[in-house]
This record gives C-alpha cells, sequence and structure tokens, in this order.
C-alpha cells in the first residue's frame, strides 16, 4: 500500500489553509497568531527589556530568549502537564537559534527579547506554526531584523514525500519521517533542521527544496497579516 | 507598587464618581465569550471584559477514582499567567496570585456543587470522568479573576464527554453528544474598594491602586456559594454589605448573557 491520496485532499507540496493576524495581545510589544490546518500557535513579543540576572548581559548584543509551551488543553487525549519538561525546553532553544541570524541583536546591547509561544490548539507541527507566529511578533514589535523566518515540517509518510505533516501522516502506520524546518525568506536559508525518522539522501534533498517553497508561501500569508495590522481604516 | 501621587489622583477622581476610562463606577466594561476556541479540547471559551481576555480549555479523561469516593468523578480547576498576558508575570512555578485564582474559582465551582461530581462515576471505584479546567491569560487589562471565572463557566458549559467504545473505554477522538452534569453555574464578580469608593470591574490601573477587593461568586440573586477577600485594606461589616450587594446585582446582569 502506498499513500496516493493525502487525508484532507490537498497536493503533496501544499500547506494546510493559513490564517495569520497580527497584534493580538495589546498589552504587549508584538503578538501574532498563526494557523494552519487545526494547528493554532500565538506568539508574544515582551521587551527589548532589562535581563536579569546581571551577569547574562552582553554589553555587545542583546539576547533573544523563547518560551514555548502548549496549553494544557491543546491535544486530543489527556492533559498535558503544564510547565516546562524537556521538549518544550529544547523546541524553546532550536526556535531562539532559528531567529538569532536575522535579527538585529546589536540594537539592544544587555537587554533581552522575550518571546513566548503559546499552542491553543495541536494538530502537529507546533514547533513550525510558533515560528511562523513568532516572525510575524517580532515584526509587530519593531525588532529589526534582515529577514523574516517562516516554519514547516516536510517529511515522508509511506512512500511519499510531502510538505506540512499532520497529526494522522505523522503517525501513518507504514512509517512517517518528520522534518521541521525554519527558512528565512530573503536568503532562502535554512536556520532550523531536526529530523526523526528515516529516507535516503536523496530524498531530504528532494524535500528540503519543497520546504523552501512552502515557506514562500508561508512568508507571503505573513506579510499580508503584518500589512493588515497596519491599514488605515 | 504605584507611584503615590497617581494613586491618589486617581483615589480622588473616583471620589467625585469619575473613572479615567470614563464608566460608572458600577459599570463593566462589554463582556465577549466566544467558545469552541480550542478543537482537541472537550470543552472550551475565550472571555474578553474589555481588552482583558482569558482562555479557558476543559480535558476530560476516564481515570480510576480516588479511594475515599469511589462513586465520584474529580475536577480541578488550575490557572496559568502565562508571560504572554502581562510583562509583569513571569515564566516558571505558578505565582501566589495565579494559585489564588485558581483555588478562588476552584471553589466557586466545587463548593456551589455546579457540577455533579456524582454523575460523573461510571462503573463504581474502577472508572470515573475526571474534569480539568485550564484557564490561561491572555491579556491583563485589569479584572482576570472575574474573566477567568466566566471563562471557565462558559467552557463547561461548552464541554461535551468523550465517545465510549463497546470495550467500555475512552475514545478521545470523538466527542460524544451529552454535557456535563451542570447543575449550577456560579458567577464570579470581584469589587474593590479604593478609598473610601467602591467599584466593579477595575482597569488594570484601578486594581494596581486597590485597598481591598471581594470576590463573591453566587449561583443566584440571593444565593452566594464563595468569597475571597484581599488586599491590606480591613473592611467594615457595611463595607461588605454593600460590596456584596453590588456583586450580586453584576452577577445577575452577566447571567443574563451567558
Amino acid at each position: 500500500m502506498s499513500y496516493d491520496k493525502r487525508n484532507d485532499g490537498r497536493g503533496f507540496d501544499d500547506c494546510r489553509p493559513m490564517e495569520a493576524k497580527a497584534g493580538i495581545v495589546k498589552s504587549a510589544s508584538g503578538s501574532a497568531s498563526f494557523k494552519i490546518g487545526e494547528t493554532v500557535a500565538f506568539a508574544t513579543v515582551q521587551g527589548p527589556r532589562d535581563l536579569y540576572p546581571k551577569f547574562l548581559k552582553n554589553p555587545k548584543k542583546g539576547k533573544i530568549r523563547v518560551f514555548y509551551q502548549m496549553m494544557p488543553f491543546s491535544g486530543v487525549g489527556g492533559r498535558i502537564r503544564p510547565g516546562p519538561n524537556r521538549r518544550a525546553k529544547e523546541i524553546s532553544m532550536v526556535t531562539a537559534k532559528a531567529f538569532e541570524e536575522v535579527l538585529c541583536l546589536e540594537d539592544f546591547p544587555n537587554a533581552v527579547v522575550d518571546i513566548y509561544i503559546d499552542i491553543p490548539q495541536a494538530d502537529a507541527g507546533t514547533r513550525c506554526a510558533g515560528i511562523s507566529a513568532a516572525s510575524i511578533a517580532l515584526a509587530d514589535a519593531g525588532i529589526r531584523m534582515t529577514e523574516m523566518v517562516a516554519g514547516v515540517a516536510v517529511g515522508r509518510t509511506a512512500d511519499k514525500l510531502l510538505v506540512d505533516l499532520d497529526y494522522s501522516e505523522e503517525a501513518h502506520e507504514e512509517g512517517a519521517t518528520d522534518i521541521p524546518i525554519a527558512v528565512t525568506s530573503v536568503t532562502d536559508k535554512i536556520s532550523l533542521l531536526q529530523m526523526d525518522g528515516d529516507m535516503t539522501q536523496k530524498q531530504l534533498s528532494e524535500v528540503l527544496r519543497k520546504g523552501i517553497v512552502a515557506c514562500k508561501a508561508i512568508n507571503e500569508v505573513q506579510k499580508a497579516a503584518l500589512k493588515k495590522g497596519y491599514e488605515v481604516a | 507598587m504605584m507611584n503615590q501621587n497617581i494613586k491618589e489622583h486617581l483615589s480622588e477622581t473616583l471620589k467625585k464618581g469619575v473613572r479615567y476610562d470614563g464608566r460608572k463606577l458600577d459599570e463593566f466594561r462589554s463582556i465577549e465569550i466566544e467558545t469552541d476556541v480550542s478543537t482537541p479540547a472537550e470543552g472550551s471559551a475565550t472571555v474578553r471584559i474589555g481588552d482583558t481576555e482569558v482562555m479557558a480549555g476543559v480535558k476530560i479523561e476516564m481515570q480510576k477514582p480516588y479511594d475515599d469516593s469511589a462513586d465520584s468523578g474529580t475536577l480541578m480547576v488550575n490557572a496559568e499567567f502565562s508571560p504572554m498576558a502581562d510583562p509583569k508575570f513571569e515564566s516558571g512555578p505558578p505565582s501566589i496570585d495565579s494559585i489564588e485564582l485558581a483555588r478562588v474559582i476552584d471553589r466557586g465551582i466545587r463548593e456551589s456543587e455546579s457540577i455533579d461530581v456524582k454523575k460523573l462515576c461510571i462503573v463504581e471505584g474502577e472508572k470515573v470522568w475526571s474534569v480539568g479546567i485550564d484557564l490561561i491569560t491572555i491579556n491583563n487589562a485589569g479584572n482576570l479573576l472575574d474573566c477567568a471565572g466566566l471563562a471557565a463557566v462558559a467552557a463547561i458549559k461548552n464541554a461535551k464527554l468523550p465517545e465510549v467504545d463497546k470495550e467500555g473505554n475512552a475514545d478521545y477522538k470523538h466527542k460524544s453528544k451529552n454535557g456535563l452534569p451542570i447543575e449550577k453555574e456560579p458567577i464570579s464578580v470581584t469589587i474593590h474598594v479604593i478609598g473610601d469608593t467602591i467599584i466593579a470591574d477595575p482597569s488594570r490601573e484601578e486594581e494596581e491602586a486597590s485597598d481591598a477587593r471581594l470576590t463573591v461568586a453566587s449561583i443566584s440573586k440571593d444565593v452566594i456559594c464563595a468569597m475571597q477577600k484581599g488586599g491590606s485594606k480591613a473592611l467594615t461589616v457595611e463595607q461588605v454589605d454593600e460590596m456584596v450587594d453590588l456583586a450580586l446585582k453584576k452577577a445577575e446582569e452577566i447571567r443574563k448573557i451567558l
């Protein structure tokens, strides 16, 4: 058996329907929501603000910190215990790294920008949706970036290479490979790359290119959301 | 702590019956309730009071009951003051304020016996439904307490039990048509004292200037089911009467829109 047709009928290189909104939290410096299929991410930016403890301060450049968290009710089945766990901590760390190259950290020496990513509902690809949301939130906060970042999961379900896997595709009985990536919007560089599963070198090379194309489409949604936030009624 | 001059000015202004945002002393901001905001949750709701926003999600799981209550389901309320909602909220273990909020709302729902936990029993001593309500602050523009209380009630009203398969196990992928056994709907209203003035639905500034507050959860026009006093100023019994009276009136107004 091969995986001939996706459960929701979309093409193998297509993302699920996307929706993005900037400025969802008024008290924050910047914020955004990003929805892709049934996965939703909220990202909120606080700062630049003073960094404590003091020894973390860098007089040459600012710091970014990411706090990724799934809301306790965001998954099908059991409640997820709130608070940081190993998975959330690792995702937070790699998400921060995905932004370090594009952010003009020299703009805020000694200070920190905190990014809070919260997932109210999850259907796979939450870290990627979080990155796509965080990029909009950073721009909404007026943090200078050389380019934006978009995230998407690519991979393999049974014998097919595909883009933006949902949970049923990730958990397919004939095996699946999940490769979350983040891609910068202008230079098309890969700033996050993880992989869980197996595939050949040729397949990997092909699927990464598919991911870069998908991130272009995501970036259009990000830009539209930002522009909408600044529309004059 | 708030700047003393601002506090004095705010308190003087309130004495004249004027609030910074133009509301009457007992007036709430507009309340918006949106349900089904998270599809994996068995029930969910987002409540906005003005710019204040809280999301509530209900998770219902099949579990073994506690030994001392073999014939009852379980109920838990948890609150997270997510740092996204307020630059002053920090990540890390729950702050005392979020613990207080969760416990006040938990008491409102538990002590009023809003949910008949006996009806959550599936097989005595073996299987019961356990209900977990999680409250997440999205934006703090004052009065998170009342916003969270309302979100909790809206979410449990929205909840549907998971389907049960032929072997008697829960099928979390499908929701049944059965809601939770809700007997009463407790509405929490918090009244604040600033100087000598009593106000409802404080803004963030008013909350910072507050001398004392009283949260009153009620299930009808004249039945109170939980209370909590906060703030450092002590209240006279007349003040308590007046605050309870206002809280009950406001709860009655909110009940109409829920």
